[in-house]
This record gives C-alpha cells, structure tokens and sequence, in this order.
C-alpha cells in the first residue's frame, strides 16, 4: 500500500519537474528541475528494488553531471531566455510523432505482455552483485566495447579543449 | 518487530543521533577553537563558563537574535533553498554510520545505528554529490561577485576531489564486498599474531587513506582547500551574503560535515568500533561505543591539527594535486590491491 503511494509521489514530483522544466525562464530553473525529475526517478528505482541503481543515478547523474550543467550555467551568468512562439515544424511533425511513439511503445508494452502483470515491488535485479554478474558476464564485451567509445571521447574532448601551440 | 515498533523505535534514534551530532557540532567549534588558540600560543574562549564550555551555547544565541538580513539584489528562492539543502544534507548523512554493534532493550534488539541499508557508503556518496547544490546555489542566488567566485571554486574543487575520494575507497570495498557500512567493520575484526588489529589500514590501504584524507579534507572545504572561503581574497565567500540563523546553518553543515567524514574515516580504515571487550556486560555495550568515539575524535584533533599548521595552497596547485597526484595514485591503489585481492581467492 504504502509502495503505491510512494510510487505516485514519486512519479507526480518527476513529471511536475519536467512540465517546470519547459516552462521556466531561467536556466538555472529548468537545471534544478532536472535535478528534481532525476532525484524522483532515483525514488522510483529505489522502490522497484535497484537501490545500486538508484543511488548510482544520484552520485553520477543528479549529482556530477547536473552540478557540471548549473556550474556552467553559473559560469555563463546566462540571463533570462524569452518564451518562443515555437516552431510550426514541431506543431505539424513533433507533436504526432510524440503521440506515435507514445501508443507504439503502449502498444509493445501490451502485446508483449498480454495478461499485463505488474513487476512485483522489490522484484527487479539491483544488488550490485546481480549487476556486477550481467555486467562482467553475460554482457562483458559491450561493456568493453562501451568504455573504448567512452575513452575515445574524453580524447576527442582533450583535443579540442587543447590550446593550439604554433 | 511490528511496524509502530519499528516507527518508535526510528524516532527515538533519529532524535538521540540528532541531539547527539548537534552537541558534537556545537564542542567541536569550542575544540577548533580552544586548540589553534593554543597552538597560536593564546587561551581561546575562556571567558563563558568554566574553560569556554557555555561559548557554543552564548554563539547559538547570538546567532538567534542577531538581525537577518536579506539583501535586496538576490534570488530569494535559492537564496533560502541553499543553507537548508546544505545544513539538512550534512544531517542526513548520519543515517547510515553505525556507531556498534547491537543491543538489547527491553526484548527489541536494534542495531546502533539509524537505519543499515546495504548501500549505506553509496547514499553517503551520494548526499556529498548532492551537497555541492547548497554551496553553488547560495553563490549564484546571493548575486554578488565574491559569492559566485567562491561558489565557483567550492563547486569545482568538490566535483573534482569528489572523483579521487571515491576511487580511494574501492580497496577498502573490494576487501568486504559489501557497501554495507556495518559488513565493512565487520571484516576488519580480530587481529594479526594476537596484538596488530586488521583493520583496512594496515591491510595495505594507507595510501587509499591518505587519498581519503586528503579529498575528504577538500570536500568539506578545510584548510589547506579552504579557497572557497578564503578570506584574503573572497571576504567569505560563498555565504559572504548571508547573516544571523541562515549564516550559521552553512556553519553547522560544515562542521556536521566534518564529523561524517571523521565517521566514516574510522568506519572504513580504522576498524570502527573493534576493539578490546572486558569487563561486566553493561560496561561491554558501551565499549565498542568509546572505541568508535575515540578514533572520531582523533580525526576532529586532526582536523583542527592541520588548521593550525598548514598553510592554503594556491588555486591551480590544488586544481593540479588531486588529478596529477591523487587521482593516479587511487587508480594504482586500484590495480595492486584487485591484484592481491584476486591472487589470495
């Protein structure tokens, strides 16, 4: 019962964060309620069991990767943006693309699992061990392969962070 | 255990913890200052009660009745948000640090501790990541030039120590195999030929350690990484705006800070609460206690320790030690001890 509640908690503070998002002005805003949306999704993590992956999605995401964006944002001193009147091009092609996806990924959802059984609070993998055993087991040479395309970026970024010494 | 038990039994710790941590905050002021006057050669606070002992008391009150005062160009959101995210951040980390073992009270028997989750040091990890939010907000809604620079540098200088903090306790987590703060200590009990402890630190991770130290000490922004405060150059940085109540929670945070780290200090390298066990058995349930105290304090005398001695490093020295010299030492700490580990299996 109480998981319920907290589910719904949860889930109204990630979407009202993510309506926030689009809606404010200020840069900064928009940044804390990504903060918002991520620390929210974290909740919901925690209660399906993935407390590695929710305190993860903390430490990495709501936390580093979000403190750099706000330091930038900081850095910049970026002002207040004005609200566009938004482009026809989303009008005509976004907004039924969304609503495509929307009831395409429903309609997976549903024809994939037909009697519609709902994941068992806590039944999902999560311990760092079960990730730790996908990970450097059964899924170990794209993990490699990700981490070379990781590496191969910090480079890139080195590069082009580099002063150019003539 | 039913769950009102269960609610009670979390207030009450909750509240003792809370009590607990806030008087350590208020003496640990009293010692920081009482030390490095004697180390600088003068009495410190004297003059409240016997020794300075009422000095944290007649200081809260006069943060209490001292005008607040907000200024007129800032943001007054954030500028609000960001010594109570701050001060209500630092709080929380006591959550997970367990203090001893297990007692029995009236046929409940309860760990010490809040609550023991199995990732305890990754929520610990996490409240530090999200902690940098109080300091960078309070800087940029404060709307002043030595805030934002002095938030600037606090939130730099935390994301970039925050990365060789935890890479220095992958050793310590590859010898318990567990995130558990409680299964860390467990696996530094009992001793080596009948007198040297196994606790992490003589298990080979004194240079983890030392990365610890070091990152911890700039984590919380002491000297010698005080540069988000430096006075010489920011006034006060980040909390240069704030005054009266709103001053004092950054204050509270940073020292409530310091104690987590000093915890989890003892907790992860220096065995927690192991320790001789003799005596009568009321007298062994509040053993382990002292123990555990006992290294806390060590690291607060440490703390304050380094204060009086060292001096502040310059900004690009301390942007350049901890990803020339403290990151690689971590990733070879790294290395050698997966060796070790994976030749002794």
């Amino acid at each position: 019962m109480i998981h319920y509640l907290l589910f719904f908690i949860f889930a109204a503070f990630a979407v009202a964060g993510a309506i926030n998002l689009l809606a404010q002005k200020h840069p900064i805003a928009s940044a804390l309620s990504l903060i918002v949306v991520m620390g929210s999704l974290a909740g919901e993590y925690m209660l399906l069991g993935a407390e590695f992956v929710a305190a993860i999605q903390v430490i990495v995401y709501a936390g580093a990767i979000m403190v750099l964006f706000v330091f930038t944002i900081m850095l910049l001193n970026a002002g207040e943006e004005e609200h566009s009147r938004g482009s026809k091009v989303a009008m005509i092609l976004g907004v039924p693309a969304m609503i495509a996806g929307l009831v395409m990924g429903a309609w997976v959802l549903v024809a994939r699992d037909p009697a519609n059984t709902p994941v068992g609070v806590g039944a999902m993998y999560g311990s760092a061990h079960d990730i730790a055993e996908q990970l450097f087991r059964r899924f170990l040479l794209p993990f490699e392969i990700t981490s070379v395309l990781i590496l191969i970026a910090i480079m890139g970024a080195v590069v082009l962070a580099r002063k150019e010494e003539r | 255990m039913n769950l009102s038990t269960f609610i009670i039994l979390s207030v009450i710790k909750i509240v003792i913890a809370l009590a607990v941590l806030l008087t350590v905050v208020a003496y640990t002021v009293w010692f920081e200052r009482k030390l490095v006057g004697h180390i600088q050669n003068r009495w410190g606070p004297s003059r409240v009660g016997p020794f300075g002992l009422l000095q944290p008391l007649a200081d809260g009150l006069k943060f209490i009745f001292k005008e607040d005062i907000t200024p007129p160009h800032v943001n007054k959101l954030l500028y609000l948000l960001a010594p109570l995210l701050s001060l209500s951040l630092a709080l929380t980390a006591i959550a997970v640090i367990p203090i001893g073992g297990w007692v029995r009270v009236a046929g409940i028997s309860t760990p010490l501790q809040i609550t023991d989750v199995n990732i305890g040091l990754l929520i610990i990890l996490g409240i530090t990541s999200i902690a940098v939010y109080g300091v960078a907000l309070a800087g940029w809604s404060s709307n002043s030039k030595y805030s934002l620079l002095g938030s600037l540098r606090a939130a730099s200088q935390m994301v970039s120590y925050e990365v060789a903090l935890g890479l220095s306790l992958i050793g310590v987590l590859m010898f318990a195999g567990s995130f558990s703060l409680r299964d860390i200590v467990n696996s530094q009990a009992g001793t080596w030929w009948g007198w040297l402890p196994k606790w992490n630190l003589f298990k080979g991770q004194f240079v983890a350690f030392f990365i610890y130290i070091c990152a911890a000490y700039a984590e919380t922004n002491r000297v010698p990484f005080d540069l988000p405060e430096a006075e010489t150059e920011l006034v006060a940085g980040y909390h240069t705006e704030y005054s009266s109540m709103k001053f004092a929670m950054f204050f509270m945070a940073e020292y409530a800070n310091m104690v987590t780290v000093a915890c989890l200090a003892s907790l992860l390298f220096l065995g927690g609460w192991n320790g001789p066990l003799f005596g009568p058995p009321g007298l062994q349930y509040f053993l382990p206690v002292f123990w555990f105290s006992l290294r806390v304090f060590f690291f607060l005398f440490l703390y304050v320790w380094v204060r009086g001695t060292l001096p502040r490093f310059r900004y690009d020295q301390l942007m350049g030690f901890t990803w020339k010299v403290l990151l690689p030492l971590a990733l070879a700490n790294i290395m050698i001890t997966s060796l070790v580990v994976a030749l002794r299996s």
